[in-house]
């Protein structure tokens, strides 16, 4: 019985990994291979709102990929290839947008809710230890 | 005081954020082309392998650019309203067949009508990705210099026609004579 169910898990842990971009373009140089694998990861989707081009069966998905395959083939440096993408589709297709003043909130509001939240656990500290020691906390 | 109001100032924040966000479409992205010029493209005609049909064929005019396809449905529902515009709006209609089957695409023309002046045949969908497609049916306004003007995605329907492109459109004509700007009868 527990084979059978560790069975089913590896068959359900092994899908996505069924439908990752095997069997479709790559590079024979392992080097090249393994940039052009994460510029894929770079580069979102544009129809699939939450999917990065490497994971997506999306038609466009797969016309970028052989896109950004016959570039890197050209020569193009993972830059240019990004910026050509951006160009036409806008910032939204890369995960990692540039800090400008568009995506200040975006880049600014992390480290921010970080301080706020540190600034409140300090004050919270302070004033718990400057709480008498004896002081029955149930009364 | 300050800290029963900090909660609900931020619960407040919060709620404009998600209420606002239940009425953005994240499916609709604004195109980095409109007010660029439009990317330079030459390809074989649908109706004729040998003819070229490019960027060339609408220099100079005010000119409408369908991204289409047989296998898009949207492209189906728009198909009448782009015959009217044909008929109306004295704007020319380029197409860029996009990843289609030619001869399912001529039958789609013979079928339904043709609103296409020409329609150009994008089977690899290299001129889609230049233009910066990801999903038919798509439609660009392009000014008298070449410049994107606005970009449509999804069914091109009377609504938008008039609240999106007619404005651009007059806009572009301005004292010049240009097409019939009306689209309506």
């Amino acid at each position: 019985m527990v084979r059978i169910l560790v069975a089913c898990l590896m068959l359900v842990l092994a899908t996505p990994l069924a439908f990752a971009i095997e069997g479709e373009l790559g590079f024979d140089d392992p080097a090249m291979n393994e940039r052009y694998r994460s510029l894929l990861r770079e580069i979102r989707c544009p129809k699939c709102l939450n999917t990065s081009i490497a994971d997506s069966d999306a038609l466009i998905a797969a016309d970028l990929r052989r896109e950004v395959h016959q570039k890197m083939a050209e020569g193009y440096t993972d830059k240019e290839i990004v910026d050509y993408l951006v160009s036409r589709y806008g910032e939204f297709v890369v995960y990692r947008p540039p800090f400008q003043p568009s995506t200040w909130a975006l880049w600014g509001a992390p480290p921010v809710l970080l301080l706020i939240g540190v600034i409140v656990f300090a004050r919270i500290l302070r004033d718990r230890a400057r709480q008498p020691l004896d002081e029955d906390p149930i009364s | 005081m300050w800290r029963y109001a900090m909660p609900i100032v931020l619960f407040a924040v919060l709620g404009v954020f998600l209420y606002r966000g239940l009425y953005l479409n994240p499916g609709s992205l604004e195109s980095p082309l409109v007010g660029r010029p439009a990317p330079e493209f030459s390809l074989p005609s649908l109706e004729d392998p040998l003819r070229e049909v490019g960027s060339d064929d609408f220099a100079g005019q005010v000119a409408l650019l369908n991204v289409w396809a047989t296998w898009c449905v949207g492209c189906r529902q728009e198909h009448p309203y782009l015959l009217e515009l044909a008929r109306t709006s004295g704007i020319p209609i380029y197409g860029l067949n996009w990843k289609d089957d030619r001869a399912a695409a001529l039958e789609w023309l013979a079928r339904l009508g043709d609103p296409y002046v020409a329609s150009a045949f994008d089977s690899e969908g290299d001129v889609a990705i230049d233009w910066g497609v990801y999903g038919a049916p798509e439609t660009f306004l392009i000014g008298r210099d070449g410049t994107v003007l606005h970009k449509h995605i999804g069914p091109l329907m009377p609504e938008i026609w008039r609240r999106d492109f007619l404005p651009k459109i007059a806009k572009e004509c301005g004292s010049l004579p240009c097409p019939l700007v009306d689209g309506e009868e």
